[in-house]
């Protein structure tokens, strides 16, 4: 595992140009220019409504820009279909939990680590005999800390419990880049800090995006800082910087929160 | 409220019991019964056969399917187009070119279908059964209304030597009850394979799947050949015992007479579904029998009674008859390793 003490070109992992979504004549993310580097968390903020959701829904490929490209590992992925761009070495959280709840916290995690197996068409074998798979569910399960839930029912799992699951999903497909939509939504202070940690462990060979409203957390993680508002990209640079920007005072930390 | 629950996969030790102790009741079935009950049970045997085939798609997979008697009929109709009127044809490839014949149909038809989801899915699966039917009902050359008849079933020879002969009923028994329990392994290791558990996943959360980096499309077009090829079997055999087909056998009522065998028996663990086929069919050869009440043949319109016990499974038993199993069974929010059955 190497440090880079720069990101040069050769460490951009996903780099989008001019991402557009309109919805009817809503202009949901409008000329979005942004890179993820490899060890180095890239944080998007902004108020309700501006568009962040949209924009990691562009780049995971759960919705078609309308205009637009986006660059995942030197392949232009534009347009690709979400379990394409998946393969491709992006794998991603959701704001909104979204589990298989009736299964096993360590079914899912399994799931998830399979989709990358050449067994994944076996019909005789059993899912649950094959060590790749196993080993790599494993790995996720323990770097979000859930080896102790894994027969809970997801579902039944707490909130918390239920967030992590979501990253575990994610950290089973082995991604190189990660977006991370409200990683820490509803979560206590306790639970909050717990996942900053694991997000600091996960940042080395990976690239990130992290989506958030706790600009506590922002701010102890974010190595870059993108500010959204309305579908435009009104700030972007290191934290310290765009804290003092004028124009997202007025818009964004100032008014909001 | 409690967080929603998986079908039954993992069956309880009672019921595997049971399951087992049904097998041999089947086994010795013929000892006790007569000829007629023997054919009767053969009859629910491969109805058990095609309500499995689609548990596969409805219950592990998540495609309600409004037509899958095409594939049932269709293998059917194979047999017959290859039986020539005055000697019977070899078993060994009619079988497999009958069940291929259904596999192709649902690949082709799967692949224009699985893109639609939900009751757009209904719809097409449904569009696509009645086309079929009607291509054989209103084509003298394929039958037409009238159907086809089997003359001869298929001879088991291998080089002049008959290891057995379907002609006779006892065997056509055991050669069914054979492939009931064969479908029935084949499937239960499945749903516990790699592919059976992509399979689950999509019913429970497609998109999220996706997300995770499934071509579902590939695994629904898979599972959607294979269920068909399944049905294809259970018709080939439904074709060998009539020794006639016609156009109904792929028509509307046969695919909803499937789906009333999986909803009732549970979903999911084709358990269920051997279970609601021998309900239904008992069932059914029960209601027919009711006499009139008061100028009211009930005999006749036994769909009543039929229906109103599908309501009532429905009601109290959400899960199936299976589910009620699971209930007296201590509630557990754990899903156990799973036990092959």
């Amino acid at each position: 595992m190497t440090m880079s003490l720069s990101s040069d070109a050769s460490d951009i992992l996903l780099s989008a140009r001019g991402l557009t979504r309109h919805f009817g004549g809503l202009a949901a993310v409008q000329q979005i220019d942004l890179d993820l580097s490899r060890d180095r968390i890239h944080a998007v903020i902004g108020p309700n409504g501006a568009g962040k959701s949209t924009l990691t829904h562009l780049l995971s490929g759960d919705l078609p820009p309308s205009g637009g490209r986006i660059i995942l590992g030197g392949q232009d992925v534009t347009g690709w279909p979400a379990e394409r761009i998946s393969r491709q070495g992006l794998g991603r959280s959701y704001q909104k939990t979204n589990i298989f709840a009736p299964l096993s916290v360590w079914d899912n995690v399994r799931l998830a680590a399979q989709s990358r197996s050449p067994q994944a068409w076996r019909w005789l074998s059993r899912a649950d005999g094959c060590t790749a798979v196993n080993e790599r569910a494993e790995r996720a399960l323990e770097l979000a800390g859930l080896q102790s839930r894994r027969r809970t029912m997801a579902g039944a799992a707490s909130h918390g419990e239920q967030r992590q699951l979501e990253i575990a999903m994610t950290l089973a497909t082995e991604p190189q880049v990660l977006l991370l939509d409200e990683p820490l939504a509803g979560m206590g202070v306790a639970e909050a800090e717990r996942i900053v940690e694991l997000l600091l462990r996960l940042k080395p060979g990976r690239a990130m995006m992290l989506v958030e409203h706790d600009m506590d957390a922002v701010f102890a993680l974010a190595d870059q800082l993108t500010v959204m508002v309305n579908g435009q990209r009104i700030a972007s640079g290191s934290p310290a910087v765009v804290r003092t920007d004028p124009l997202v005072q007025a818009a964004y930390l100032g008014a909001d929160e | 409220m409690s967080a929603p629950r998986a079908h039954l996969e993992t069956l309880p030790r009672g019921l595997q019991v049971a399951l087992a102790l049904g097998l041999l009741a089947l086994l010795g079935f013929p000892l006790a019964g007569s000829d007629f009950y023997v054919q009767m049970v053969a009859r629910m045997m491969i109805l058990a056969i095609f309500a499995m085939s689609l548990d596969l798609l409805q219950g592990v997979t998540g495609l309600v399917s409004l037509g899958h008697a095409a594939y049932f009929g269709l293998a059917g109709y194979a047999l017959a187009f290859v039986t020539p009127g005055g000697e019977p044809v070899s078993l060994w490839w009619t079988l497999p070119a009958a069940v291929g014949a259904s596999a192709l149909a649902a690949l082709v038809i799967g692949f224009l279908v699985v893109r639609t989801h939900g009751i757009y899915f209904i719809m097409v699966t449904m569009a696509f059964a009645q086309m079929l039917f009607y291509l054989f009902f209103d084509n003298k050359v394929l039958g037409g209304s009238d159907g086809l008849y089997i003359n001869f079933r298929p001879d088991a020879a291998v080089a002049g030597w008959l290891p057995f002969d379907l002609e006779n009923k006892l065997v056509f028994y055991y050669f069914t009850l054979f492939f009931l329990v064969a479908v029935y392994t084949f499937l239960r290791r499945l749903l516990w394979s790699p592919f059976g558990r992509a399979l689950v996943g999509i019913r429970i959360n497609e998109h999220r799947m996706r997300a995770m980096g499934f071509g579902t499309f590939g695994y629904k077009l898979g599972a959607f050949t294979l269920a068909g090829a399944l049905a294809g079997l259970a018709g080939y055999l439904w074709g060998v015992q009539s020794g006639y087909v016609n156009p109904e056998l792929m028509g509307f009522h046969m695919s909803a007479h499937a789906l009333m065998m999986v909803i009732p028996g549970g979903m999911g663990n084709f358990a269920g579904a051997i279970v609601g086929a021998f309900t239904f069919e008992l069932l059914l050869d029960l209601f027919k029998d009711l006499p009139a009440v008061g100028g009211f043949d009930l005999g006749k319109h036994w769909q009543l009674s039929m229906g109103l016990f599908i309501v009532a499974v429905i009601v109290f038993a959400p899960r199936g008859l299976l589910g009620l199993a699971q209930r007296s069974a201590p509630a557990s929010a754990e899903t156990p390793p799973g036990e092959p059955p």
